[in-house]
């Protein structure tokens, strides 16, 4: 294992004192792991809490700030955070108007949230989840822990942060935030494998020809192996299935996500296949984001995701933003 | 039973898992995302750090502060789900200073019983359940039976262990191994092997007690 590294049991807590070097925009408590906005709670607005394992980054600490999150809470790597994080989150930002949970839906970060949010009602918040399952490579049965949480987040985040910030009822910020999660469908391939510091090694083993399709964000195995194939069959692989699921239509807003390790020049060669794509089935592309925004470490890879635009979403979506990671019309 | 019997369980607990800290997350790469030995590791070794120092009166308090600080220190779902059930046992085990097998099978119960609860996993679904419910009703029917105390706590790491073992055939219903589908057929549940192996030490600390 070659990463830059000071120990592989303080990864995290040595990146989040460099998150605090870099910006004074955030409040970085390092010790209980909570990343906030250095201005502090604003009063009369919902705030959002967001968080997840470590390894995901920007998501989640890097979309705190203005129009966006009031809190982030990062876990051990690929690990959820554990209750107590949460709660210190939601107490740290509460500014009266309640907090909407951001959870991805994986096992161990609906559980962990779930008990911060009764910890946080027996101290007279009010909390409400939203809980994101946009991953379209997971059957949402009851065969299967349901649809992961995935790029989704991202536009969950930006879209129910800017209505918060306009001064919007807590019911009313989680019921927009529910809507972009319905209207959101993902699906990610992965060329490599990813190394948890931890662990040393990589996660799985894969053939220098081989990619999986239908990967998450942790690199578990995905839907299925398959020969490495052109960008331009891949971004249809993942695109026939976000389609079949939730028909391309209108305007949409697009993502194209790197998984940590794949330079920008082959992400901006992805989103060429997935804007003729999608322009191809009738619909427009009338917002797009191509970057690393949800990764997985240093995986090779990327995630698509698409969201069905409606014009109030849109006019949440070009609303001012300024956060680390993502920033535009302030 | 009393408290330095439950301390001792811990502690043995500890080991076990520090021992199998990589066989664990091994098994966890295979259908997960790598981090279940890493994360128990964690949170046993911050029980480990919390017990000396703490006060605990009671058997029931020893397993509520295990519960509370794997809830405090682990995070995923292992951390939830393991201290729901430490904190379920030892709330099973309520003031008694001492605890005999009876009431220690009834807060096996209990700990089964919260686990199901907060993560809704049946048997069969290939989980922790699947070791954990098989230990505990194997343990209950060897009390019934009036079998000899050491007799029970065998037949409680044996039914763990097998039902661990079963894990492998099966498809995952419940977690992060339920999205591969099948291809989480002929794996290990880590929940359920992690399961075998606390309650592996449940077992010696159990034969080691009564040869002492």
């Amino acid at each position: 294992m070659k990463k830059l590294i000071n120990s592989p049991a303080t990864v995290v807590t040595d990146a989040l004192a460099g998150v605090a070097a870099a910006h004074p925009s955030l409040a970085v408590d390092v010790e209980n792991k909570v990343i906030t906005r250095a201005a502090g709670p604003t009063p009369g607005k919902v705030a959002l809490v967001s968080g997840g394992g470590s390894g995901h980054e920007p998501l989640h600490g890097g979309f705190v700030g203005f129009g966006m999150l009031d809190a982030a809470c990062p876990g051990e790597v690929f690990t959820s955070p554990v209750p107590d994080q949460v709660l210190a989150a939601t107490k740290a930002v509460d500014g009266g108007a309640g907090v909407l949970h951001v959870v991805k839906n994986y096992t161990g970060d609906v559980l962990n949230f779930q008990m911060a949010a009764e910890l946080a009602s027996d101290e007279g918040i009010e909390v409400v989840p939203v809980v994101v399952n946009d991953d379209v490579a997971v059957k949402d049965s009851l065969y299967t822990a349901g649809r992961r949480g995935v790029g989704a987040t991202v536009f969950v985040e930006k879209i129910a942060g800017a209505l918060a910030e306009r001064g919007a009822s807590l019911a009313d910020v989680a019921s927009v935030a529910a809507e972009v999660s319905e209207r959101s469908r993902s699906f990610g391939i992965a060329l490599t494998s990813c190394t948890v510091p931890a662990a040393g090694e990589p996660t799985f083993a894969i053939g220098g020809s081989e990619i999986e399709l239908g990967i998450g964000i942790h690199g578990e195995p995905g839907r299925s192996r398959v020969p490495l194939a052109t960008a331009s069959e891949l971004a249809a692989a993942a695109l026939d299935a976000i389609n079949s699921d939730l028909p391309l239509a209108g305007d949409v807003l697009v993502m194209v996500n790197g998984m940590g390790g794949t330079p920008l020049l082959e992400l901006y060669l992805v989103y060429n296949e997935v804007h003729k794509y999608i322009a191809g089935r009738g619909a427009r592309t009338a917002r797009n984001l191509v970057g690393n925004y949800i990764t997985s470490l240093e995986m090779q890879g990327f995630s698509v995701t698409v969201c069905q635009l409606s014009p109030a979403i849109t006019e949440l979506w070009d609303a001012p933003v300024d956060t680390p990671a993502l920033r535009w019309g302030r | 039973m009393d408290t330095g019997f439950f301390r001792d369980w811990l502690t043995q607990a500890a080991a076990v898992v520090e021992a199998h800290r990589d066989h664990l997350t091994q098994l966890d790469a295979a259908i997960g995302d790598a981090d279940h030995g890493i994360n128990l590791s964690r949170g046993f070794g911050a029980i480990m750090a919390a017990l000396p120092d703490a006060s605990t009166p009671t058997p029931g308090s020893v397993l509520m502060l295990a519960g509370s600080t794997l809830i405090s220190k682990v995070g995923g779902a292992s951390g939830p789900l393991y201290g729901m059930a430490f904190r379920q046992a030892g709330k099973a085990l309520a003031d008694a200073s001492d605890v005999d097998a009876e009431a220690l099978a009834g807060a096996l119960e209990a700990a089964l019983a919260g686990v199901q609860k907060l993560g809704g996993a049946r048997e069969g679904d290939k989980t922790m359940v699947d070791a954990l419910a098989p230990a505990v009703s194997a343990f209950g029917r060897a009390l019934v039976d009036a079998e000899p105390e050491p007799a029970a706590f065998e037949a409680l790491a044996a039914a763990a262990a097998a039902g661990a073992r079963a894990t492998v055939s099966m498809q995952a219903l419940k977690g992060r191994a339920s999205y591969l589908g099948e291809r989480s057929v002929g794996h290990e549940d880590p929940g359920a092997a992690s399961t075998a192996l606390i309650l592996g030490a449940l077992r010696d600390v159990a034969l080691a007690s009564r040869e002492s």
